[in-house]
């Protein structure tokens, strides 16, 4: 068999052409880009929220406010300045600041007014202070430090902060939490996904497969050759979904900062967050190859 | 020629084929086949033989019977252990089955590039290959755009590039002329003087006095109408030693 040039030499050899060329997956790449686009800004949102919740219980959990609801205007000034030594000389008791009653007007504007003077009608003085206890003490402790200041005037009373903020964190703790099953159930619906466009692949390219299998192939061969091109596609649709949400993730917190809310202020991304998403398509990316493979390797073992 | 001396490289023991909860599509089979033996293997459409060739180039397995290739139970053969053997094989489908994505030269280099031969060392053959079934050409056409014949030689190259020590084709020269139908059958002598056992599914009577020393099966209705596998063609006269 003498061997001559052929007139139109062969193209060179490209390995990976077992497969045609461009995706095999349809419409996947898209599908998992809108699942990582979701998954990050669950996971954000459930980091932030969980940030918040334990933000907001440990500003709250040891604060509170004695609210000297006195009408006379210079009683209410001598109970305060009492209240504040009482708490100075108090053990555990920290931090204590007087509200401005430049404060309490603007806070009050809205409902009376800007050009209203605090002295015009009679709003309780507040004072705010730390009262940092035992778990165990601390409702014993309230309620002498309520006696305390009632001695003093008996239109003052202490409210702990904890009292009506964290029935509030608990809510957007569980929020938070919420947010992670979120993730997990999206992380579900993507390896879901993934088996679907395996599946799909696989009776598309079954003639393919069939010819292989019968020139020696090995399962490992076929599998190597569908999971790659599989993890490229998954690859695409999650750096897409990532860059979007992260984009989205960016715009919605200067949207935040402009806000002037403590509550919504204490919903922020913590550093360790900016570490954490970038993962979540490498983990997608993980989750398809696994799903791509034990598919495959389920539908291959089922042919002789 | 065959010898007492020559190896049995397939056995078959009583085999039966079911598709399904049908009938039996070929039952009783009990021959075997010499290493380095040419067969041609006959019979009407429906006959059995593509049930036939299909147990022997192992994409199915019995229904019942025994089956040893290569010195190998094919029964019991774990499914992992089978990709070594197929290597073993050569395969010319009656449909071609080329890969409709890939070169006529793609298609042809299939066979060794899963058996793991480097792209360099893959031209030299392949394109001696596409020069022998005069396709160097048409080295960069895709199956789609050959004819029935050029498809079928490419199918044809694909078989036997990895010299394959058993060889099975199905009806190989359905498709191509008369000259072209001789030239595959020397390739296919070539290919058994080197060693190689020859099985070719076949419609055409032509083809059987072409190889010098060919055995004949036929099939009947799925069963081996010559049970010992030793007819030959054509049929010596009744009452001739």
């Amino acid at each position: 068999m003498a061997r001559e040039p052929s007139e139109a030499p062969p193209r060179p050899y490209t390995p990976g052409s077992l497969l045609p060329q461009g995706r095999i997956t349809g419409p996947m790449p898209w599908v998992i880009a809108i699942m990582m686009f979701l998954t990050v800004l669950a996971t954000a949102a459930g980091i932030a929220l969980d940030h918040a919740a334990r933000t907001l219980s440990a500003d709250v959990s040891d604060r509170v406010t004695i609210q000297i609801a006195e009408a006379d205007g210079e009683l209410r000034g001598r109970a305060v300045r009492r209240i504040v030594t009482l708490l100075e000389e108090t053990e555990g008791v920290g931090n204590i600041e007087v509200v401005p009653d430049a404060t309490l007007s603007a806070q009050l504007a809205p409902w009376l007014g800007s050009d209203m003077k605090i002295s015009d009608i009679p709003i309780p003085a507040l004072v705010d202070a730390d009262l940092v206890t035992e778990e165990g003490e601390r409702e014993e402790r309230l309620v002498t430090l309520d006696r305390a200041v009632k001695a003093i005037n008996e239109q003052a009373r202490v409210e702990p902060h904890a009292n009506y903020l964290t029935p509030l964190a608990r809510l957007v703790g569980v929020i938070g939490i919420l947010s992670f099953g979120a993730v997990a159930l999206m992380a579900i619906a993507t390896g879901a996904v993934v088996v679907l466009a395996a599946r799909g692949a696989h009776a598309t390219h079954r003639g393919t497969i069939d010819i292989m299998h019968m020139l020696g192939a090995t399962d490992a061969q076929v599998v190597r050759l569908f999971q790659r091109r599989m993890m490229l596609d998954a690859l695409f649709g999650a750096v897409i979904g990532f860059t979007v949400a992260v984009i989205v993730i960016i715009l919605v917190g200067r949207s935040m900062a402009a806000v002037a809310s403590d509550l919504v202020q204490s919903v922020s991304l913590p550093v360790f967050a900016w570490v954490l998403l970038p993962l979540l398509p490498l983990l997608g990316v993980a989750v398809a190859w696994l799903s791509a493979r034990v598919t495959l390797q389920r539908a291959l073992k089922r042919s002789l | 020629m065959r010898s007492a001396a020559m190896a049995t490289i397939v056995q078959f023991e009583n085999v039966g084929l079911r598709y399904g909860p049908g009938p039996e599509t070929l039952s009783d089979l009990t021959f075997s086949l010499d290493e380095g033996t040419f067969y041609f293997l006959t019979g009407a459409s429906g006959a059995g033989k593509t049930s036939l060739l299909k147990l022997l180039y192992l994409a199915q397995r019995p229904s019942r019977g025994a089956i040893r290739l290569f010195d190998a139970d094919i029964v019991t053969l774990p499914r992992a252990r089978l990709p070594g053997f197929r290597r073993r094989i050569g395969v010319v489908f009656q449909d071609f089955r080329l890969v409709p994505h890939l070169s006529a030269f793609d298609n042809i280099a299939l066979p060794l590039r899963i058996a793991g031969v480097s792209d360099d060392q893959l031209r030299p053959p392949v394109e001696e290959m596409l020069h022998w079934v005069g396709l160097s050409d048409r080295a960069n056409a895709y199956p789609a755009t050959l004819s029935g014949g050029e498809q079928q030689r490419v199918a044809i190259a694909r078989a036997v590039i990895g010299r394959p020590e058993l060889l099975v084709a199905d009806e190989p020269t359905g498709n191509v002329d008369q000259e072209m139908a001789s030239r595959l059958i020397t390739l296919f002598e070539a290919l058994n003087k080197l060693g190689t056992t020859i099985v070719v599914a076949t419609h055409d009577f032509n083809l059987l006095g072409k190889v010098a020393d060919a055995q004949m099966l036929r099939l009947e209705k799925g069963r081996m109408a010559d049970p010992t596998g030793a007819l030959r063609y054509p049929p010596r006269p009744a009452g001739v030693d």
